[in-house]
């Protein structure tokens, strides 16, 4: 990387944020970004500085930072004692950082959703309690001991032992734990026409990763003597009020990757996430991982369920839906910078994103900060796994002027991520689901960032 | 030695596969039973678009109008018109539709919305979904009868049946072949993973061009200024440190960007004891048991906290009913008995809980309905 020549060794715009006192810090966003050097540098100089430090802090940030010279009370003191909360929470500091609702979106907070803060997580991981929501007639804490699973034909002769099982014995069975990404086929939905919302919270934020703990559903299945030979579908079903159901491929199942999960980064699956266990079908948007699982059956045709027919449909410029659409195409977004924003100053920035593929493992994402006309292969930080949010990174010097920042998506399949007019020119504007466009962020001369779409 | 190494490779090898087999075989014994058959019919509820499944019986529009008023009316209007709680059931589908199979309004850009009645393919969709997951806040609570009822009443009102009309599970296959958008669904597309609906290969084809690529600097869409507040103050939605804040729109663009508000608040936090849990001195004890009991009977799928939904807000009830003598016990028998007419035309069912849960709920709403 290539250092700005006008930044010095002197230079302290890195400085903890409390010491960028509220006019300061109005004058940086405002593009004065040479005035905290000028504020140490020059500390007591009239005019500039006057409005920005009291005397007294002008005089010690001379000798140097406060925070470093005046030893604060956790450097002098005693702290807290161990289990001081049984259950650890973030630092008060990382309150800002909670999944929202979009405003407007929903008319019940029972059928609704919420977006995880993408802007503001690190690698692929989502913290459980950042976990996007998407209920459907509201969520509930199930009692373990009492949750069973029925696994059932639609006939008997497409499985030949039904079946019923505790938690107990479930999680009797051999595991395995697996990374894999969920995202919501509606994801992006509300930008399909026009750029509608802010920030990549809820542009992207109906997206998480976790580490999922379970069975593969295929073991059960053969344990219950299912003929694989008739029954090429499998409908699962919830416990809850909406008893949520959707369709499923046995070509899935057959590979292995379904899985009856029941943990989730360590720990059981949050309420939210559908305690004590939900399906989780890698690759497939999350409408079919069906929460509070209850049931599985086998069968020979597809169950054309409510989120099958009326809703999760995609409709075409001609009019019809598209029905049982279920891949996440390949997609990716820059958390970092991104909507909403602001960069403090010129200068360096690791651009900062995420990309996955419902169709394997993601081989490549390039970034343009020119909104397309050139591209840089990002760093693809591992792990980089199959059906699985891939962090990548790219170094960039910002020089002030406007930026177009995107990023661009391949996975091993070969498949691109398309621009908005790629995949508009097929699908038109209206399906609602699966928008898996190139996003592009505005860096204005403010540093301010914006959300936008081009021509 | 060579010998005695592989006779015990060979040996080694044998034991593998007994292994092996012994794992392949394994039933993973005392894990599992057989589900009764009464087990089976209780969860077993689903119904294909084949009609498997569909469970013997009738209802008449006529009874289903009865059963829409009195428990479907609140939330989807007398017509299933309303838009108030949930997308509008009926409307935009007329006498051609049913003859084409095929909503001809769903290529009309101009039309406002999407009803059920527009994307209904499949009526064993509505009387599945009707039958496991309705009324709203008591799935499950109607007869087979009244399922069938209700699908025929919402037929009706869809312009698909008649008044007379009883609907059953010998007529459903002739019905399905009146629905106006039948014929509007496809499965050709490249979603599906696997072959078992045809292709899986993807329907948009981008290529990974590098260097002075054709594409567009235009901005043709962006935030505009009057939303940019709509989802609340960002500079309260980004982290305090890190190499950008969340830009202040609470105030204008043009003015200039602030993180201040944030930026004062971490001061202020860093300087004052960790904020404890409890409620400062001096403010009002929020009941959130009460506030639990409204979510737990749904009442805030109708109620906001201060705004109207299909009914009034908590808070509007607390106001207009401050200061009654009798308040509580009034206001608990109205949430038990439902009613009309105090908010407007719109009729508030009546709730099924407890004397105690309504009363509990009633109090908060006295106190002020505080948050």
């Amino acid at each position: 990387m290539k250092l700005d020549k006008t930044s010095g060794p002197g230079r302290l715009v890195k400085a903890p944020e409390n010491f960028i006192d509220a006019a300061g810090m109005r004058q940086v966003v405002a593009g004065r970004r040479d005035f905290l050097r000028r504020a140490i540098v020059a500390a007591g100089a009239v005019g500039a500085t006057a409005a920005l430090a009291t005397r007294a802090q002008a005089a010690t940030a001379a000798a140097g930072d406060p925070h470093i010279l005046d030893l604060p009370a956790h450097t002098r003191g005693l702290g807290q004692p161990v289990v001081t909360d049984g259950y650890g929470k973030p630092s008060q500091y990382e309150a800002n950082v909670q999944r929202r609702q979009s405003p407007g979106l929903t008319q019940t907070t029972q059928s609704s959703v919420s977006f995880a803060p993408l802007q503001s997580l690190f690698g692929i991981v989502t913290p459980s309690g950042l976990h996007f929501e998407r209920h459907h007639q509201g969520w509930w804490d199930v009692d373990p001991t009492k949750h069973r699973l029925m696994v059932n034909g639609s006939e008997p002769g497409l499985l030949k032992k039904p079946q019923v099982f505790t938690m107990d014995e479930l999680m009797r069975l051999p595991s395995v734990s697996r990374f894999h990404f969920i995202e919501c086929g509606a994801n992006t939905g509300m930008e399909w026409g026009n750029v509608a919302v802010p920030t990549c919270q809820y542009t992207h934020g109906m997206l998480s990763c976790s580490e999922f703990t379970g069975v593969p559903l295929r073991m059960v299945l053969d344990m219950c003597g299912v003929d694989l030979r008739r029954a090429r579908f499998v409908l699962a079903e919830g416990a809850d009020g909406a008893s949520m159901t959707r369709t499923l491929p046995m070509e899935l199942v057959e590979s292995g990757e379904v899985l009856l999960a029941y943990g989730q980064n360590g720990e059981m699956l949050r309420p939210e996430s559908g305690y004590p266990l939900r399906l989780v079908v890698p690759g497939v948007q999350g409408v079919s991982w069906v929460k509070y699982l209850r049931r599985i059956e086998v069968g020979d045709k597809p169950y054309g369920t409510k989120d099958e027919v009326l809703h999760y449909v995609d409709l075409m410029p001609d009019g019809r839906h598209r029905q049982y659409t279920s891949t996440q195409e390949c997609k990716s977004v820059i958390t970092t910078p991104s909507g909403g924003q602001v960069l403090l100053d010129k200068g360096f920035y690791s651009i900062s994103g995420l990309a996955w593929s419902g169709r394997g493992a993601i081989k490549r994402v390039d970034v343009s900060v020119d909104g397309g006309r050139n591209w840089r292969t990002a760093r693809l930080e591992t792990p980089v796994l199959s059906k699985c949010l891939t962090r990548f990174n790219l170094d960039w010097t910002w020089d002030g002027k406007p930026a177009l920042v995107q990023s661009r998506a391949m996975d091993e399949t070969g498949y691109v991520q398309p621009s908005y007019r790629q995949l508009r020119e097929v699908r038109g504007t209206r399906s609602i689901y699966h928008n898996n466009a190139v996003q592009t962020w505005l860096v204005q001369e403010s540093g301010e960032v914006k959300n936008v779409q081009l021509s | 030695m060579s010998s005695s190494r592989s006779l015990l490779a060979a040996l080694l090898l044998v034991l593998a596969a007994a292994v092996a087999h012994a794992q392949t075989t394994i039933p993973y014994a005392g894990i599992g039973r057989a589900a009764t058959p009464a087990e089976l019919a209780a969860w077993d509820i689903d119904v294909r678009p084949d009609f498997k499944g569909l469970p013997k019986g009738s209802g008449s529009v006529a009874q289903g109008m009865e059963v829409w008023e009195g428990k479907c009316a609140s939330c989807h209007g007398i017509f299933g018109e309303s838009n108030e709680v949930f997308a509008p059931l009926t409307g935009g589908t007329g006498k051609q539709d049913m003859q084409t199979g095929r909503a001809a309004r769903l290529t009309d850009r101009a039309f406002p919305g999407r009803t059920t009645m527009m994307k209904l393919a499949h009526l064993s969709t509505l009387w599945d979904y009707i039958n496991r997951a309705m009324p709203w806040n008591a799935p499950k609570s109607l007869s087979t009868s009244e399922v069938y009822a209700v699908t025929a009443y919402l037929l009706n009102l869809g312009g698909v049946l008649p008044e007379s009309f009883t609907l059953s599970d010998r007529n459903m296959a002739q019905v399905q072949a009146m629905l106006p958008n039948r014929n509007g669904l496809t499965t050709e597309h490249g979603l599906w993973p696997g072959k078992s609906m045809g292709t899986d290969k993807p329907d948009v084809r981008a290529v990974a061009c590098m260097k002075d690529c054709p594409t567009s600097s235009v901005v043709a869409s962006s935030l505009p200024d009057f939303a940019r507040n709509a989802h609340g103050n960002l500079a309260e939605q980004n982290r305090l440190v890190g190499p950008q804040r969340g830009a202040d729109t609470s105030v204008a663009a043009a003015a200039v960007v602030s993180a201040l508000p944030v930026a004062a608040a971490a001061q202020v936090a860093a300087t004052t004891p960790a904020p404890a849990a409890k409620p400062a001195v001096g403010k009002p004890v929020v009941d959130t048991a009460a506030i639990a009991l409204t979510q737990k009977y749904a009442c805030n799928a109708c109620h906001g906290m201060d705004k109207k939904i299909l009914g009034p807000g908590f808070q509007e009830v607390a106001k207009k009913y401050a200061g009654r003598a009798d308040g509580v016990d009034y206001l608990a028998g109205k949430i038990r008995a439902g009613g009309t007419g105090a908010w407007g035309a719109v009729p508030m069912p009546p709730q099924t809980l407890g004397a105690a849960e309504a009363k509990q709920i009633a109090q908060w709403l006295m106190d002020g309905a505080r948050k």
